[in-house]
């Protein structure tokens, strides 16, 4: 039963929720880093790894501002959090991994400012993120937070291949560069509303 | 004035002050702005409250919290002018549903206002105003003591939101929820109403 | 005229929507009506006006190496000074607007022209540098709302133009605000001819 609602969060997360075709967030980097296939799949992976990190750190900062009572410096601590983080797993990374590094080192710097991470934190450090009719705890917000990565790089990747190949038509002058790109992410967004609903559907078939 | 040197005392200094400053200024604004939220969010429930049963000067006189078969929580604001129940749904078309409903004596329904949805703009969040009175779907006046409330689909006599029926029927469970818990919180208090039933889904 | 100029700056030849294409996940996100888009473009001209006056006031006393830290402490504090503030006096814009009001904190906007302006100019140009692409923000974003709005729902500002049975239901939805997007930062580039 409960492996079933994780399963659940799992998918919701990737194809009806998608963070960027459904929740708007983390747009600049899709629309900014989606020129070619190998660069969004080293951002796919530069995002995954500090979102579940940054999830992990700021659901326990969370705990601590509320123990003390400062609820209001949320926003303040947790972004400082994550270009702390940033900071740090970039340095680890280059003694570490330097192959690693080579490859995620020139994405590492622009996530700061990627506002999924922030709001992925924000909306698990409230709770407020669907979890399926499970309570919402550390590991149901993990188990998010690394399918919105998941369905971030999907989106990611399905777009950049299809700028590839955009990139090789003739598009009329007017619509060139970011116009017809918007248009496609749009069609990429109605192509993923088709899943709208499904999470129902199989909430029923697992019997939850 | 010249730029401060980046030097590591300096750097730290500035850092430290920087957020202290920070830290203070948030703190003030936390102290002046926490009452008028206070009240705003007393003020958002009164209205609901006056809104859903239909009058304007309800006061809470007991508000008791129990749950639903789920385990979802459910809130009972008992006024001196009825009851009105506040209860979720969460499967919604796209999550939770969060509805207020009020209640006469008799336990028909005498108003709702959808107080959280996620459902699709423009599709399933007509849910506020279509089972309104006089609207399609109006449940104003049922009882779902006499009958559980379900669209026509599943063989009930509600009417549901054109293209919404997912939306539609989690609303009526949502509403059939918070009949439940009114009818069991006035069976144990011994007032007159509709007789207790154990909330099913 | 000094000050004109830049406030110009900002609303055309720099327009963080149309031009720089900064800031797109609240653009695309609280414009589903023309009135959200433009709460939203003034709640983010509040934070750029105060962030560029703090930091150009107190650049000088900041070493460069830790400007960024600095920068986003400032930042972060102004933008949940304003989530209080909207929470307190105008709950319902700040239940519509959501998770995107802590979020202003990572809008490149606001960083940007803390780096690009700011920091190297005095506290009065950044003031209106601040009003110039705050305004232009909150014309880009009113405008898209206008435009969803208007063909999804068949409303302007809530005022219903003609029925709602002819409206394209697609606009008010996700993939409706890429569409409206695309279209409208093509026209816009085309007119200005930038």
């Amino acid at each position: 039963m409960i492996t079933m609602a994780y399963l659940l969060i799992f998918f919701s997360a990737i194809f009806v929720n998608n963070i960027v075709f459904s929740q708007f967030l983390g747009i600049c980097p899709f629309l900014g880093v989606s020129k070619k296939v190998d660069t969004a799949l080293g951002m796919s992976a530069a995002v995954a790894f500090v979102l579940t990190i940054a999830t992990i750190v700021t659901y326990l900062i969370q705990g601590l501002l509320e123990s003390y009572h400062l609820e209001y410096l949320q926003t303040i601590a947790f972004i400082l959090v994550i270009a702390a983080l940033v900071q740090m797993v970039e340095i680890v990374l280059k003694k570490v991994s330097p192959a690693l590094y080579q490859a995620l080192g020139v994405f590492l710097p622009l996530i700061t400012t990627n506002c999924c991470i922030l709001g992925v934190a924000i909306l698990v450090a409230q709770g407020t993120y669907n979890s399926q009719g499970l309570e919402p705890n550390l590991l149901s917000g993990v188990v998010y937070a690394v399918s919105t990565a998941l369905g971030f790089g999907l989106a990611l990747t399905i777009f950049a291949a299809i700028r590839e190949q955009l990139a090789m038509m003739d598009v009329p002058k007017g619509m060139q560069g970011m116009p017809i790109a918007l248009v496609t992410a749009g069609l990429l967004a109605m192509a993923f509303m088709g899943f709208g609903g499904v999470d129902n559907g199989l909430a029923k078939v697992f019997g939850l | 004035m010249k730029k401060l040197p980046s030097t590591l005392p300096n750097m730290l200094c500035v850092l430290t002050l920087i957020s202290v400053i920070a830290a203070g200024a948030l703190a003030y604004v936390n102290k002046i702005t926490e009452g008028p939220i206070e009240e705003n969010k007393a003020r958002t429930l009164a209205e609901g409250i006056n809104s859903v049963l239909g009058v304007s000067d309800a006061k809470v006189q007991e508000t008791s919290e129990v749950e639903d078969t789920n385990g979802n929580p459910v809130i009972i604001y008992s006024t001196d002018k009825g009851v009105a129940v506040q209860a979720i749904d969460p499967n919604g078309f796209g999550g939770t549903l969060k509805v207020l409903v009020g209640f006469a004596d008799d336990g028909t329904i005498k108003g709702y206002t959808v107080l959280e949805h996620a459902e699709t703009p423009g599709l399933g969040a007509k849910a506020g105003f279509w089972f309104q009175k006089g609207e399609k779907g109006d449940i104003i006046g049922k009882n779902p003591g006499e009958k559980e409330l379900a669209v026509s689909k599943d063989g009930g006599d509600v009417d549901a939101i054109t293209a919404s029926t997912i939306t539609s029927r989690a609303f009526l469970r949502a509403v059939n929820v918070a009949f439940h818990a009114y009818a069991g919180a006035s069976a144990t208090d011994g007032q007159t109403g509709a007789s207790p039933q154990q909330p099913k889904n | 005229m000094k000050y004109l100029k830049i406030l110009l700056n900002g609303i055309i030849k720099e327009n963080p929507t149309f031009v720089l294409l900064l800031g797109m996940c609240p653009t695309l996100g609280t414009t589903s009506s023309a009135i959200n888009g433009m709460s939203m473009g003034l709640a983010t001209m509040a934070v750029l006006i105060f962030s560029n006056l703090i930091i150009a006031c107190i650049k000088n006393l900041i070493p460069d190496q830790v400007r960024i830290p600095s920068y986003i402490v400032v930042i972060a504090s102004l933008v949940t000074a304003l989530q209080m503030f909207m929470q307190a006096y105008t709950p319902e814009m700040y239940k519509t607007l959501g998770l995107f009001i802590p979020l202003i904190v990572v809008n490149c906007i606001i960083l940007g022209r803390a780096e690009a302006f700011a920091a190297k100019n005095g506290p009065v140009e950044s003031i209106f540098d601040g009003l110039g692409i705050g305004l232009g923000f909150t014309i880009a974003l009113t405008l898209l709302g206008a435009i969803r709005e208007l063909l999804g729902t068949g409303k302007l500002f809530n005022t219903t133009l003609y029925s709602e049975n002819y409206g394209m239901l697609v606009f008010v939805l996700a993939p409706g605000a890429f569409i409206a997007l695309g279209y409208l930062i093509a026209i816009v580039k085309k007119t200005l001819k930038i």
